[in-house]
């Protein structure tokens, strides 16, 4: 468990966030992953924010229904975060982040 | 109350599905434009109909469509569409339809604030604009409440994508489970769907299942009420729609031949007239089947198509049990003319027979129908349901001048009933009668009744032979009406008598000839006797006189020797 936890801890982070246009929500969504991202996965973290509105095709092809929705592809499992991000808590246990929060 | 008639106003705009029967009962189609909602329980074909009017607006009426579904992928409801011969992957690939799966995993799923389904909304706007779709189908959307923990967010959403639906000018169709209880539909759809209801129903019956199509509700225009049944068959939905019995078929004097001659004769001379319903009853084995059998053959020998139900033989039975009294079924099928359908009666409920026979005549467009037996189709029905539905089939075959004949089954005996209730529906009504007699069973047929023309009264004896049915006038005579062996004795007797009385003068004369040989013969004898007697009085005379010269002489002889030689010298 321990030894799962430094694997995450180390790990590198490939994330997706899709949003629809610059609505307050999507806004609100980037600001609120980035945050999170400098936060507690500095330099070990690859974030692409994509617009749905713009790339439609996008959102079928990875199965996008709410909006915004943030997607962890690694580390494995795959992760669906959808909101506008401000559960910091939420995001960091589905991240697998055994953090304590400030 | 306005004065203005509903005509005067412009009606619904309606699109129409190309679905057999629903768009009668609709009056045109779903409504143009609007979101209908069809609801029901699992595997009552809410899919299918779904699907169906999908591919149907985008190859019949030019409206392209975009099936979203929540439940299966693309490569599910592909194989499972190809079974009613839609071909989506060609469909998709003449961008006439866009599939696209929805898919919410729950498991991955994490709430992480205020979020909206613009996902969803971006997804089939993009759909649509990539075909310029004219309809949407989305099944089930209910699917999104399992895998969407907010249910405030999605009702909401979900009202604002029937909405948006709306505005984009699509005529969609929702699909949704039904509830528990008197609810439509699990999650409340109906609240934001409200346009057009349509409930299917599976129901069972005698442990038959049948399926049953309702409008609930058909805002700003007539629907028909009733519950129809309708069919998921191979060439896709159907809906049987005729309710209302219009009395105004056409009619045509012209006339058919049933194939057996003397039935003809029976019956005016000339058969039954086109377009009529001939109903054959009588009980087992009286030879109804031959009957009707026999009028398909004579449709396609007349170069006619004809189908022929049968709910008690399967095919190559049929074709070797007619073949053994000479009717060749075979020929036919193989030349295309005729099409056996045979199927148990119990595979589904009375309506959905019906559909489908309703199916099978659209698509054959035969001139004869058979049906054998009828009675079978109504086993598993309470009486009060078999007539109205078996109305509708025989309206719908008057209405397209097609020639039927429906065999019955009755009890036997003399218990002739009123066969279902539809004997009055019939044009023409043939009775087969066993008849038992001096221990053998004959079949007899008579026309019970047969609408405008003069037709026999007589009773027929009917005869199956290898040569094919044959009738045969009964034996008369006595006051008593004689069949089969009976009737065959009775005229070998009279045979009989015929002869023996010829052969009786003969004898006579041969009596009177020999009379006079035998008294000729007696004459001779007699003759030969006096003959006879004649020669013996002749032999006693001459032996007398020889006696009396003897005695002379010895006298003679006696005196010389006494010394009289006188005598001698004399």
């Amino acid at each position: 468990m321990k030894a799962a936890m430094t694997a995450f801890a180390s790990a590198r982070y490939v994330l997706r966030l899709y949003v629809t246009g610059l609505s307050p929500r999507s806004m609100r969504a980037i600001s609120n992953t980035r945050w999170i991202c400098d936060t507690y996965l500095s330099g070990r973290y690859d974030l692409e924010v994509v617009d749905i509105a713009q790339h439609p095709a996008e959102a079928k092809d990875k199965q996008i229904v709410a909006a915004p929705t943030l997607i962890k592809t690694l580390p494995q499992p795959l992760r669906r975060f959808i909101g506008d991000m401000s559960q910091t808590e939420r995001i960091l246990l589905g991240l697998g982040l055994d953090v304590q929060l400030p | 109350m306005s004065k203005r008639t509903a005509a005067s106003l412009p009606t619904l705009r309606k699109a129409r599905t190309g679905i057999e029967g629903l768009d009668e009962i609709t009056g045109g189609g779903l409504p143009a434009g609007r979101p209908t909602l069809v609801c029901g329980s699992a595997g009552c074909g809410k899919t299918m109909l779904a699907m169906e009017v999908l591919v149907r607006g985008a190859t019949q009426f030019d409206e392209p469509g975009v099936f979203v579904m929540f439940e299966e992928n693309a490569a599910e409801i592909t194989a499972n569409v190809r079974s009613l011969g839609f071909d989506l992957d060609a469909l998709v690939a003449e961008k006439k339809i866009a599939l696209d799966y929805v898919h919410i995993e729950r498991s991955e799923i994490e709430e992480t604030g205020d979020y909206d389904l613009e996902g969803l909304f971006i997804r089939l706007g993009y759909a649509i604009d990539s075909i310029g779709a004219k309809r949407v189908v989305l099944d089930t959307v209910e699917a999104l409440f399992a895998g969407l923990p907010n249910h405030g967010v999605l009702r909401a959403e979900l009202r604002r994508l029937f909405r948006w639906l709306k505005d984009r000018g699509m005529t969609a169709i929702i699909t949704g489970e039904k509830g528990e209880g008197s609810a439509i539909t699990r999650y409340g759809l109906e609240e934001y769907v409200a346009d057009c209801v349509i409930v299917l129903d599976q129901r069972m019956h005698a442990q038959i299942s049948t399926r049953r199509l309702r409008i609930l509700k058909y805002r700003g225009t007539a629907h028909g009420m009733n519950e129809y049944p309708f069919l998921i068959g191979t060439h896709g939905f159907s809906v049987l729609p005729i309710t209302s019995l219009q009395l105004d078929h056409k009619v045509t004097t012209q006339r058919v031949s049933t194939g057996i001659a003397r039935l003809d004769e029976m019956l005016g001379g000339q058969g039954v007239f086109r377009g009529s319903s001939v109903l054959v009853s009588g009980a087992p084995g009286t030879g109804k089947s031959s009957i009707a059998a026999k009028l398909v053959e004579t449709a396609c020998r007349r170069g006619e198509r004809a189908l022929f139900f049968a709910y008690e033989e399967s095919n190559a039975q049929i074709i070797r049990n007619m073949r053994s009294i000479g009717i060749d079924l075979e020929t036919w099928v193989e030349k295309g003319l005729l099409t056996i359908h045979s199927s148990r009666p119990t595979l589904r409920g009375l309506e959905q027979h019906l559909v489908m026979m309703h199916d099978l005549v659209r698509t054959f467009d035969p001139a004869v129908v058979a049906v054998d037996p009828i009675s079978n189709l109504t086993m598993a029905n309470e009486d009060a349901e078999v007539k109205p539905t078996l109305m509708r089939l025989f309206d719908f075959l008057k209405k397209d001048q097609i020639t039927a004949v429906f065999t019955s089954l009755t009890g036997g005996g003399d218990d002739e009933g009123s066969q279902l209730g539809v004997s009055s529906l019939m044009d023409t009504w043939l009775l087969l009668r066993n008849v038992e007699f001096t221990g053998e069973h004959n079949r007899t047929i008579f026309v019970r009744k047969s609408r405008g023309m003069a037709h026999s009264n007589q009773v027929r004896e009917f005869v199956l032979s290898d040569s094919g049915i044959e009738l045969v006038d009964v034996y008369l005579g006595d006051s008593q009406v004689l069949t089969g062996s009976a009737r065959i004795a009775r005229e070998a007797q009279e045979n009989a008598a015929a002869i023996l009385d010829g052969q009786d003068h003969q004898r006579r004369l041969r009596q009177l000839a020999c009379r006079r040989k035998a008294i000729k013969a007696q004459i001779a004898a007699l003759q030969a006797e006096a003959d006879a007697e004649a020669e013996e009085v002749k032999f006693a005379i001459t032996q007398d006189s020889l006696r009396k010269r003897n005695t002379h002489q010895s006298t003679d002889a006696m005196a010389q020797q006494r010394g009289g030689t006188k005598r001698k010298k004399q």
